[in-house]
């Protein structure tokens, strides 16, 4: 089977994107627990926080497919 | 209206072994799902509806040659690998791509082509791909795929220009008309039954939309967000329609929203809005940002942020074309596993076990990707919102 070193990249890109994703979920997950009042903007803020870091591993694997 | 036609494909092969550039035409044994995927995501010039084809003009332009205006139907393109059996004006379409021939020796108007040809050379330690077509048994080099991008993105730059009314062009073409249509279909009922209860379409549309002037153009912009809220609300629908309609079975399948022209626009209109009504505070906090010492303004803050300007209509470009890509090609893979299994026909037990797996998982894609469609309009319009309630956000200190 042969392939490329860059998909190795991908993963790697896509490992530190989940863990981050991964690490607000969770967190924001507390956080409605603790306060179920303020869900809404919990919510709005856990998405684009997810957007962010997604955008950083979108950006890595976009990289690794020019480079 | 055109069915595609099956059988030139037969003749062709069999009239092939004269003047065909000693090209082997070789059938596809080995499925591959990888090259399968992307060709079905890509643009093309016919748009299907369920087992009809329609084939769509062809507006090409080269400096020496001037404009060329033709039916896509004209590069009689059969089977699915998409090779067309015809040149026009010295244009012809291999993988479904149209291509020019570079060659000025290529007779002009509408003439038989017998085969193509692909070879990978190395040209300043990069491989590239160089592309051949052969009409009466002569090699001419094929331009690449035309690109507007003035060679930003690493093809070059191409000797013609392609303008062709694709499958994504015709999506958005019938997509805006609809929107227009409903939306102020919606607005005139609002005004014609003011102070009313919402009625019909009416109370489909006003949830959506006071949940997106609360929670996104509200919250983000703050006091001064009428202003915005058109821009808003307009890219937000726009991105969700076209995420949904590339949802569709068998309805052109366009992947309008995964394609980088496409997002890129979208992201320069942000982009524009963001930074032409950014106000002092902004431009202060951009280029230098009160409170630091001078040294490090200099050397990090400032190219950081003069950096970001720019890095964040690119991450909101890639972030809306990787996430539907990502789902089409997922969605493909799994279809394609009907094909793995079966060995390209040659395994019907192996290719029925691989259609009811592929189904399901289909299906379950489908089903996420509807959230993502969803998702994804709304990051877009609560990431542009909040970029632009960066810029014109009033003085706090």
């Amino acid at each position: 089977m042969t392939g490329s070193l860059t998909v190795v990249g991908f993963g790697l890109a896509v490992i530190g994107a989940g863990i981050g994703v991964g690490y607000i979920g969770g967190k924001a997950m507390d956080a409605i627990a603790r306060q179920p009042e303020a869900v809404g903007v919990i919510r709005a803020n856990m998405l684009i926080m997810a957007a962010l870091i997604e955008g950083i591993g979108l950006i890595a694997i976009i990289l690794g497919l020019i480079g | 209206m055109a069915q595609h036609d099956d059988h030139s494909h037969d003749e062709g092969h069999e009239s092939g072994h004269e003047g065909d550039c000693g090209i082997e035409h070789h059938e596809a044994t080995e499925y591959d799902p990888g090259a399968t995927a992307f060709h079905h995501i890509s643009d093309q010039n016919i748009f299907t509806i369920g087992p009809w084809f329609f084939n769509l003009p062809c507006i090409l332009y080269a400096p020496d040659q001037g404009w060329s205006l033709f039916s896509s139907s004209k590069f009689h393109v059969h089977g699915h690998h998409g090779d067309g059996d015809n040149a026009m004006h010295g244009y012809v379409m291999h993988e479904g791509v149209v291509m020019r021939v570079k060659d000025d020796a290529f007779p002009r108007g509408a003439v038989d082509v017998s085969g193509y040809k692909q070879e990978e050379v190395e040209v300043d330690g990069k491989n590239v791909t160089k592309y051949y077509v052969c009409q009466n048994d002569h090699l001419y080099e094929l331009d690449q795929e035309s690109a507007l991008d003035g060679g930003m993105f690493g093809r070059g730059i191409t000797s013609f220009y392609d303008f062709s009314i694709t499958k994504n062009v015709v999506t958005m073409i019938i997509v805006c008309l609809l929107m227009g249509w409903f939306f102020m279909g919606i607005a005139r009922s609002y005004r014609r039954r003011e102070g009313q209860a919402p009625k019909g379409a009416q109370s489909f549309i006003e949830p959506i939309y006071i949940f997106i002037r609360d929670e996104v153009v509200k919250s983000m912009i703050g006091e001064k967000y009428e202003r915005y809220t058109p821009f808003i609300m307009s890219i937000f629908f726009f991105v969700l329609v076209l995420n949904l309609v590339g949802q569709v079975p068998f309805f052109g399948n366009p992947n309008v929203t995964g394609s980088l022209a496409v997002t890129f626009v979208l992201a320069v209109f942000t982009f524009l809005v963001v930074n032409l009504n950014g106000n002092k505070n902004y431009w202060e906090h951009v280029f230098w940002m009160p409170g630091v010492p001078a040294a490090v303004k200099v050397l990090v803050l400032t190219p950081v942020e003069f950096l970001g300007l720019f890095l964040k209509p690119i991450t909101l470009m890639v972030r809306l074309f990787a996430n539907i890509t990502a789902g089409h090609i997922v969605i493909l893979s799994f279809v394609g596993l009907t094909f793995i299994f079966g060995e390209m026909g040659q395994n019907v037990g192996g290719g029925a076990i691989g259609a009811l797996v592929g189904t399901l998982l289909g299906l379950f894609m489908s089903a996420i990707e509807l959230l993502v469609a969803f998702l994804q309009a709304f990051i877009f319009a609560i990431l542009s919102a909040s970029y632009i309630g960066a810029a014109v956000v009033d003085d706090h200190h």
